[in-house]
């Protein structure tokens, strides 16, 4: 959003009015102030509690927003005194991406907005008598219709900027938006309801504020766990890249081959967690190459048969690394067969047909046409359609003809667009040459 | 990863310790379990809804028994809400300390059940803990409540939430503290750095039992008993958070291993040897007393100590490093500090395996374990059973540079004790 179209400024200038107009009553005298302050104080502290270096050592960025205040908000105060609660915290939340004043500006009004409505409808239905003296579970029904309002408000606003700024179509843009965010936001509305609940007791504020201790601790641990998923998947690339640089390779063929093979496997209508294990599975099929001597991998020239027979261990070696990764699960057969062949004249066994594992006749399947599409050191990179051609001729003796068919079906209303990404060109420095580097420090 | 060690020494007072907590939990058990079949329970209603609550948790609780520090937080905050309950919808309750134990162990032993059943039950210490701390607040609480002298004192404000906050801190140090007494009777690691990790721990997953715990003893107060499965909502979910986060850890951890076993399967280390440091360093850096965090970033480094020989284009001679001369060493090291800075692993890591051949009076403490422990392997092996005196001797004449004497004596004492048994692969 580098430069904002004039339909999406309009559309925020839209929102912050009318956001404005719902907070207008809060300058009447029903107003009770300290409880707003209080509540927009919070509300700001769990936003920013991100930055915080007191809390925790390292607290980690993107905790996501803290609902839990302005719900209660909602539940105990009129509703231009809870938009109110939104906007200080809204207003000071760091944003990362530009224009941030209009962000700023945006979210505040959305947030206001959403929790007006939901303010709103929860007094309608009698909820803050409900609230203030909960001997029935009746309480849950305004803050359940409060909650589901809430959410619809967001998704609305939402997809409207979508479809203004980012020009996705209307449809397209609220597909989703609401049954992904009702999930969370029931959990936070619960908290909510629980706080306002405690609020109102004898026991006071100081009692609401332990319900957002758990809160706050799940969200941290879900940042945490996270940052921990992202830090695996760079270990794993750097794991693949190690290998594609030793293999002389064009950088990114095990990529390719995990994009492939997912392909193959989306046409096959696997469910996306086997798909998912089948794209790591091509990713590090070649990962036994690692325990090949650089030598022989980058050797010129025709192998002698001792040489051949030592590069044909890589599928064992591969196998005998990942032996212990818990989830990668039917991968570690497909890195063990994927050089077998349908005949039986592959390794490292020779199974034939069915015995070779599923994972591993896709695995070959999608290795052998990103090898015969990408340029190596010894052949040109053939057009799609040719090697194709060569995978069905083959389809039987050496390849499974299902998996060759499902290629063939996938690439024809998907077309190849192999994931040359742009982190990929904007690489890091592959790591043998950063290693010489700090290693000649 | 479990650690299996030989006794020690101080083994006979280990089990006195334990043997002391588990039957003061047992005789605990039996006293308030007679003590409530003679008695009767006092609000049946209130007693089971808690023990049906108590019940789901120990039947939600997760992982391998002793893994975790907190393995069934709702059973848990259901127990201490429970011993703090002292009202329910505005009426008052009369249950005493003793039923609370009642409750609370049966429900844990009926929601415990199909674990038992799968061979996977919670493990005695636990149990015993748990019983304990719960007495503790139970006996702490009920007691003055139920003779009215807490209303008298404090009222029935914001003072009495404080009250309760106040008794679950206490609890919980309670907990820690007995928590590391038993894992420091059982290892015989220091008990200070055990405490400490227990604390560390606490301020997790532990603040968020208790912080329910309070939450819902008030808000059965204020509201009635509807409100018990509503409430625990959020802390089912704090469960969850924690489930995929140590999940995600655990696959990392064995991601790492296997990025360790490429240096041992291109013929470049020792079959093993990447383990048996990392296990060796670990176990070191307990009896140093270094904290979980530590210990994990000495882990993953001493897994990952050798990978710098994988940039090298012919294997050295056995993978001794050790032997080589210092320039070469440091060559390697930097070489493999690159390669884990590019995975993407804590930072912490990859200064210790890019300093691991530096001389021990410029490495930080972690890179002075790696580099004992690695050296006392790689000269440990192949010399018969000889091995290990000659190595720690030949360790300690070179106390002078290249390691620190108390690093030495620290992995002499791990070794005497047995060394470390190797975690099953796989």
């Amino acid at each position: 959003m580098r430069t904002v179209p004039p339909v999406a400024l309009c559309y925020v200038l839209c929102a912050a009015g009318g956001a404005l107009a719902c907070l207008a009553p809060a300058a009447g005298p029903a107003t009770p102030w300290p409880a707003v302050g209080l509540l927009a104080v919070l509300y700001t502290g769990c936003e920013h509690a991100g930055q915080c270096r007191v809390i925790g050592r390292r607290v980690p960025q993107g905790m996501g927003t803290f609902f839990p205040v302005l719900l209660a908000g909602a539940f105990l105060l009129p509703p231009a005194a809870a938009a109110l609660v939104a906007v200080p915290g809204a207003l000071f939340a760091r944003t990362d991406r530009r224009p941030a004043g209009l962000r700023r500006v945006w979210r505040a009004a959305q947030l206001a907005l959403a929790t007006w409505a939901a303010a709103r409808v929860h007094g309608a239905l009698g909820g803050t008598a409900a609230v203030s003296a909960p001997h029935s579970p009746y309480a849950l029904v305004p803050a359940g219709a409060a909650v589901l309002v809430f959410c619809a408000t967001l998704a609305l606003l939402d997809g409207g900027i979508l479809a203004t700024a980012e020009r996705v179509p209307l449809r397209a843009a609220w597909r989703g938006l609401f049954p992904r965010a009702l999930g969370p936001v029931a959990v936070h509305g619960l908290a909510g309801l629980m706080m306002a609940v405690l609020w109102r007791s004898p026991y006071g504020p100081f009692a609401a504020l332990l319900v957002l201790l758990p809160m706050y601790i799940s969200c941290w641990v879900f940042a945490q766990y996270h940052r921990e998923r992202a830090a695996h998947q760079e270990t794993i690339r750097a794991l693949v890249q190690a290998v594609d640089i030793k293999d002389g390779y064009t950088r990114g063929h095990s990529e390719r081959v995990g994009q492939a093979s997912m392909m193959i496997a989306r046409e096959l209508g696997m469910a996306e967690e086997r798909a998912e294990v089948l794209r790591f599975a091509g990713i590090l099929h070649d990962v036994g190459k690692l325990g090949v001597p650089t030598r022989l991998l980058r050797k010129d020239g025709p192998l002698t048969p001792e040489e051949r027979r030592i590069i044909e261990l890589h599928p064992e070696y591969g196998h005998e690394m990942v032996r212990g990764i818990g989830f990668l699960g039917e991968a570690r057969a497909a890195i063990l067969h994927h050089h077998e062949r349908m005949d039986g004249s592959g390794y490292p066994y020779g199974l034939t047909g069915a015995q070779i594992p599923e994972f591993a006749r896709v695995v070959a399947v999608a290795d052998a046409f990103d090898a015969m599409t990408s340029t190596r050191s010894y052949s040109r990179a053939r057009p799609v359609d040719v090697a194709l051609a060569e995978l069905s001729r083959c389809a039987g003796a050496q390849f499974d003809p299902q998996m060759v068919g499902a290629l063939v079906r996938a690439l024809g209303r998907h077309g190849w667009h192999p994931a040359v990404t742009a982190d990929e060109a904007a690489a890091q420095v592959p790591w043998p040459r950063a290693a010489r580097r700090a290693a000649s420090r | 990863m479990t650690w299996t060690r030989s006794p020690g020494p101080g083994s006979g007072r280990a089990r006195t310790t334990v043997a002391a907590v588990q039957g003061l939990a047992v005789v605990l058990t039996a006293v308030s379990l007679g003590s409530t079949v003679w008695k009767g329970v006092e609000e049946p209603g209130t007693a089971l809804a808690f023990g049906v609550l108590i019940a789901v948790g120990e039947l939600a609780r997760w992982g391998a028994p002793g893994g975790d520090r907190e393995p069934a937080p709702l059973g848990s905050a259901g127990a201490l809400a429970y011993a703090l309950l002292g009202e329910t919808a505005g009426q008052a309750t009369h249950h005493g300390a003793l039923q609370v134990v009642a409750v609370c162990v049966a429900a844990a032993l009926v929601g415990s059940v199909p674990h038992l059943a799968l061979g996977h039950g919670p493990s005695a210490d636990h149990m015993a803990r748990r019983v304990l701390t719960v007495a503790f607040a139970a006996v702490c609480f009920q007691p003055l409540y139920n003779q009215g002298r807490l209303g008298a004192w404090l009222g029935d404000g914001a003072a009495y939430a404080l009250l309760l906050v106040g008794l679950l801190v206490l609890t919980a140090l309670c907990d820690a503290v007995l928590a590391a007494a038993m894992a420091h009777a059982r290892t015989g690691w220091p008990f200070g750095p055990l405490l400490r990790d227990e604390l560390r721990a606490m301020i997790g997953i532990g603040s968020a039992v208790c912080a329910t715990g309070a939450v819902i003893a008030l808000a059965v107060a204020v509201a009635g008993l509807w409100a018990l499965p509503v409430f625990c909502l959020p802390l089912l979910l704090t469960q969850l958070a924690f489930r995929r986060y140590a999940a995600v850890r655990t696959t990392y951890r064995q991601t790492i291993t296997s990025l360790a076993r490429a240096t041992e399967i291109a013929g470049y280390t020792p079959q093993g040897h990447a383990l048996r440091v990392a296990a060796l360093s670990r176990a070191v850096g307990r009896e140093l007393g270094l904290s979980e965090p530590d210990l994990t970033v000495l882990e993953y480094a001493a897994l990952m100590h050798d990978i710098g020989q994988l940039s090298l284009v012919d294997p050295v001679a056995d993978g001794a490093t050790a032997a080589l001369p210092a320039q070469e060493q440091r060559r390697i090291a930097l070489l493999g500090g690159a390669v884990v800075r590019q995975t993407g692993v804590d930072a912490e890591v990859a200064v210790v395996v890019e300093r691991q051949a530096d001389p021990y009076r410029e490495q930080p403490l972690t890179a002075r374990i790696v580099r004992t422990a690695n050296a006392y392997d790689e000269m440990a092996r192949g010399e018969g059973p000889q091995g290990p005196l000659t190595a720690l001797e030949r360790l300690r004449l070179a106390t002078g540079r290249d390691y620190q004497p108390d690093v030495v004596e620290s992995l002499a004492r791990v070794v005497s004790r047995g060394g470390v048994t190797l975690p099953p692969a796989g």
